[in-house]
């Protein structure tokens, strides 16, 4: 097994008429809960979509957990996309039996078990959810997953602080971090700092600073923001 | 109920903090059995890694004892807890006077300072 869950070597992405990642290279490890943070714009999602095989680098490469990415990564890596990915004419219930269908580690059990955590109405129709709702069901579909990997890209976005603390603490009971290693992409820093080990500064397609919470506050006696503050130089 | 911590300590020494104080006043006693690193991160709504150091650290200190299976207590050397107390005290003491110092106040001053705010108090 590979020391690292995540390496990319030179990696280079372009869209049309722009560069969204410069020759980036850097490794992170295991068992860790890891914030990808930065300014819109800055290359975050690129980064995540790459590591879960749904872009290609232009160059360089990407491995996780010892493999090369692929559209066949998706076996090792739940993703939780930004957008509004579910089906909106599924209940709740068929939303889960169509993940545990598709995903042979999804586990079923662990999956109601968080539904009732986060008492969601399994014979909702997703299109009757509210957003909050919504954004719960999404966590529970990759939190239910036997994967080493987990992605999140903006877990809290848009959502009220009732729904964001409820998701965290969702996050801190069904992760399984002897196993698994997670990556969100966030911009409620201060909320989200009690529960990340590690930081990721990403600025204009650059990686600007990795660094461990703890790490931040005992020498440098600073808050993760105050730290994002220096090392995002404007 | 997340907990609110500062910002120019780890979150992990906070916390080993605020059990040692418990420790101290008495509401963990001896043999007490801790919550699991997976119950205490959801109560104090922080990451299980830091509980895990947090109890990596309090067995370093010798005031936590892990057993296997079982999870971890408070040991029941009560002699060490009382030994707790002395060290937490004499450093509280420590960062007082290096502080009173530092403002320039002398011995005497300090002791007749605490006595007055301890009549008051």
């Amino acid at each position: 097994m590979s020391e690292h869950i995540i390496e990319f070597q030179n990696v280079f992405k372009k869209y049309p008429g722009q560069i969204a990642l410069k020759d980036i290279s850097f490794t992170l490890p295991r068992h860790k809960i890891i914030g990808l943070v930065g300014p819109n714009g800055s290359g975050k999602s690129t980064l995540l979509k790459l590591t879960a095989g749904l872009l290609h680098p232009s160059n360089g490469s990407v491995r996780v957990n010892g493999q090369e990415v692929n559209r066949r990564i998706a076996a090792e890596v739940a993703y939780l996309s930004e957008l509004d990915v579910l089906y909106p004419f599924y209940t709740v219930d068929e939303t889960i039996k169509f993940y545990a269908g598709m995903f042979v580690d999804f586990d079923e059990v662990k999956a109601k078990e968080m539904l009732s955590f986060m008492q969601l109405d399994q014979t909702k129709k997703v299109k009757d959810l509210s957003k909050g709702n919504r954004g719960r069901l999404k966590i529970i579909l990759v939190l239910a997953r036997r994967v080493p990997l987990v992605l999140m890209d903006e877990p809290l976005s848009g959502l009220d602080p009732l729904v964001r603390d409820s998701i965290i603490k969702s996050l801190i009971s069904y992760l399984d971090l002897s196993e698994q290693t997670v990556i969100i992409t966030t911009h409620e820093v201060t909320e989200m700092e009690p529960i990340l080990d590690m930081v990721v500064a990403v600025q204009n397609g650059n990686i600007q600073g990795i660094a461990e919470v703890d790490e931040i506050r005992s020498k440098y006696g600073k808050s993760l923001v105050e730290w994002m503050k220096e090392t995002l130089v404007s | 109920m997340v907990q609110s911590f500062h910002n120019n300590q780890p979150i992990y020494l906070q916390i080993v903090q605020r059990l040692c104080r418990q420790v101290l006043r008495g509401e963990l006693g001896a043999g007490d059995k801790l919550p699991s690193v997976r119950d205490l991160a959801v109560q104090m709504g922080v990451n299980p890694n830091t509980v895990q150091r947090v109890y990596t650290e309090l067995e370093r200190l010798e005031v936590a004892e892990t057993r296997r299976g079982l999870g971890t207590f408070i040991t029941e050397q009560e002699n060490r807890l009382q030994r707790l107390r002395e060290e937490l005290m004499e450093q509280q003491i420590k960062n007082f006077i290096h502080d009173m110092r530092e403002m320039g106040f002398d011995a005497e001053e300090i002791v007749d300072g605490v006595q007055k705010a301890l009549k008051n108090s």
